[in-house]
């Protein structure tokens, strides 16, 4: 059995989406791992499925404690965050302009 | 014996009891962290002298003030009486994955180098509140993907205790070696596929995984949300469990953290095995490899050193009184990685979204064109390799026209991994048991670079480990003996949702059966060596 490939086209297109940019050197290394973990996870496609089996996003039920209440609450010391940011102006996080946006 | 082979429970009752200070503790602490680790990891990688080789590099920040705050509040405490908590003076390391306010939290990635967080971590919250000395942030795979903590931005990345040259596995491989080391007696980390259980493995020490929402995920960094765990890194089962009976429990800020009251995992151990129902399989006794072209899975015999001594156990456990239960079917299991290539990478890529250049950590230094350039160069420099593998491969398996093939199909195959568990574990079913026993590694420890790069090879070192994560269910790796190279081999018990006093009890009950076994005589290579020093 041959199994499907991911092609540089599409590997492309997805480097794109995930908005990285890579070296060519890395590109074709990414490219050939993900075909191989690919040929991992094509395993799945040959699983004979039980029947009534619902796809289950947890193990177990996660009947936890549930969100929280929608209450606006403020941050203590938003000074803190800011701080952190790599760029500020008039106390919010600062950026490029946005491409079109003008 | 030195202050550093202490139990925790050892070094927390002498503290209480006032015959040493939390301060004598610690420094013994740092001055066995100076004594074995060597640098830090670094962005700077410079090429190691052959000493530094042969450290440990468990960290990649110490925080020797804030221990010593820590550690100068509980001789205050108990000085004037007042309670210093249940882990008071215990020194414990961090997995770098876990915020604590105001101390640069990097996840092993040049993308957080800088990054303050302005909040802790729950369960770290948890261990400062019991009087713990929280000694620095430990080394890990970047972001926690890998298994062997070489991914790590952060360079050199930890070495195992036992040998060097070699991995202490991952992704909490800094924790479990700085454990190992006696540089501290506890670590935190964090279990997604097998993190905590394969380096506990690998290094010869305690690794729980405990059952997802019995602790608290508030303030780690999501990996694999419907997988990721919090757990406990000891040298002892007895460590391990006081350590869990800390940092579980219910948190607000954690939506699926469990409702569920946690036992006392101590007063557990007592209770012995006798009449436990021990569950064999023999779908743990082989990998499950792919052929890259044809995607067929070939099966390959696991370490027979490994194999044999999952046997000495069940024979041991026997011996006390448990009832072995062989041939117990998990047919699943072998899809263990395949589903968690699909659903960890896909989680994964939704996660790392965040991690853009504009509210926090790294922003490329380079003239950009506008905001997308900015974040495209910026995840360009800040992430590494395999970060960007895991992005990738799961922006690919959740795309139309394959998400239906691929991630729905993961969850239903989730789903049956999870249904074999609870026929084993069902009390009016054929096996009814308590507890599973498995190896936790297929292999001991493997030589630093032989596995690195070849991302398939490294995610099968979790085959054994990772079913309990899609399951949801509770896990422990405990040190099964020493192969011929003197390497730790781990054996783990898997059992039902929030029954980790089982494992626990499982474990205790093994580990004290072979106390005068001649292999739990022999130290790790670096304490050898500073022995002869």
């Amino acid at each position: 059995m041959s199994i499907s490939k991911i092609s540089p086209e599409l590997f492309h297109k997805l480097v794109g989406l995930a908005a990285l940019e890579l070296t060519d050197e890395e590109s074709a290394y990414l490219l050939t791992e993900m075909n191989h973990q690919l040929s991992s996870v094509n395993a799945l496609l040959q699983v004979p499925l039980e029947e009534n089996i619902l796809p289950t996003l947890h193990g177990i039920d996660c009947a936890g404690a549930g969100p929280r209440t929608d209450v606006w609450q403020p941050f203590p010391t938003p000074g803190e965050i800011l701080a952190g940011a790599p760029e500020t102006e008039d106390g919010m996080f600062a950026v490029p302009d946005v491409k079109g946006a003008k | 014996m030195s202050l550093n082979q202490l139990s925790a429970q050892e070094v927390t009752a002498r503290v209480r009891a006032g015959d040493l200070s939390a301060r004598e503790v610690l420094e013994a602490s740092l001055a066995q962290v100076h004594a074995v680790d060597g640098a830090p990891g670094s962005l700077d990688q410079k090429p190691l002298n052959p000493a530094e080789e042969q450290k440990v590099h468990a960290f990649i920040r110490l925080t020797e003030d804030l221990a010593r705050q820590q550690a100068d509040e509980v001789d205050r405490k108990i000085a004037v009486g007042e309670d210093p908590g249940a882990l008071a003076g215990v020194p414990v390391s961090i997995k770098d994955i876990f915020t604590l306010q105001g101390i640069e939290t990097t996840a092993a990635s040049r993308i957080l180098w800088n990054f303050k967080p302005p909040y802790t971590a729950t369960p770290v919250k948890k261990l400062i509140d019991a009087g713990a000395l929280i000694l620095g942030k430990a080394n890990l795979d970047e972001f926690t993907f890998g298994s062997s903590s070489e991914s790590s931005a952060f360079k050199p990345s930890s070495n195992n205790p036992w040998d060097p040259s070699r991995v202490p596995g991952g992704s909490s491989g800094g924790s479990t070696a700085s454990v190992a080391a006696e540089e501290v007696a506890l670590s935190l980390g964090t279990d997604t596929g097998g993190s905590i259980r394969q380096p506990a493995a690998f290094c010869g020490v305690v690794g729980l995984k405990p059952t997802y929402g019995r602790v608290s995920r508030y303030g780690l960094m999501a990996f694999s949300s419907s997988l990721d765990c919090p757990g406990p890194i000891a040298r002892n089962v007895s460590d391990a469990a006081l350590m869990l009976h800390t940092i579980a429990g219910t948190d607000p800020k954690d939506s699926t953290s469990s409702l569920v009251p946690p036992s006392n995992y101590l007063e557990a151990l007592k209770e012995g095995v006798k009449g436990l129902r021990v569950g064999l399989s023999p779908d743990y006794t082989h990998l499950f490899y792919p052929d890259f072209e044809t995607g067929e899975l070939a099966k390959e015999s696991i370490q027979k050193e490994i194999s044999q001594a999952v046997q000495d156990a069940a024979s041991v456990l026997a011996e006390l009184g448990a009832e072995i239960v062989e041939n117990v079917p998990l047919p699943n299991a072998k899809y263990g990685i395949p589903t968690y290539f699909v659903v960890s990478r896909v989680e994964a890529a939704s996660n790392l979204h965040r991690f853009d250049g504009v509210k926090y950590g790294y922003r490329t230094p380079v003239d950009v064109e506008d905001l997308q350039d900015l974040i495209r160069r910026t995840r360009a420099e800040g992430f590494g390799s395999e970060v960007k593998l895991r992005i990738l491969m799961g922006m690919y398996l959740s795309s139309e026209g394959f998400a239906a093939n691929y991630y729905q199909r993961a969850l239903k195959v989730r789903a049956m991994i999870r249904r074999d568990f609870d026929r084993a574990f069902d009390p009016q079913g054929e096996h009814r048991l308590d507890v599973i026993l498995t190896p936790t590694t297929a292999t001991t420890s493997f030589k630093r670079n032989d596995v690195f790069g070849n991302t398939v090879r490294m995610q099968y070192s979790d085959q054994m480990t990772v079913s309990a994560n899609h399951a949801g269910l509770p896990a422990v790796s405990i040190p099964g003996g020493l192969d011929a190279d003197n390497l730790p081999i781990g054996i783990q018990f898997i059992g039902p949702d929030f029954r980790e006093d089982l494992i626990l009890r499982a474990g205790y009950a093994y580990e004290q059966a072979t106390q005068d076994e001649a292999w739990r005589a022999v130290r790790p290579a670096v304490l050898r060596q500073e022995v002869t020093k």
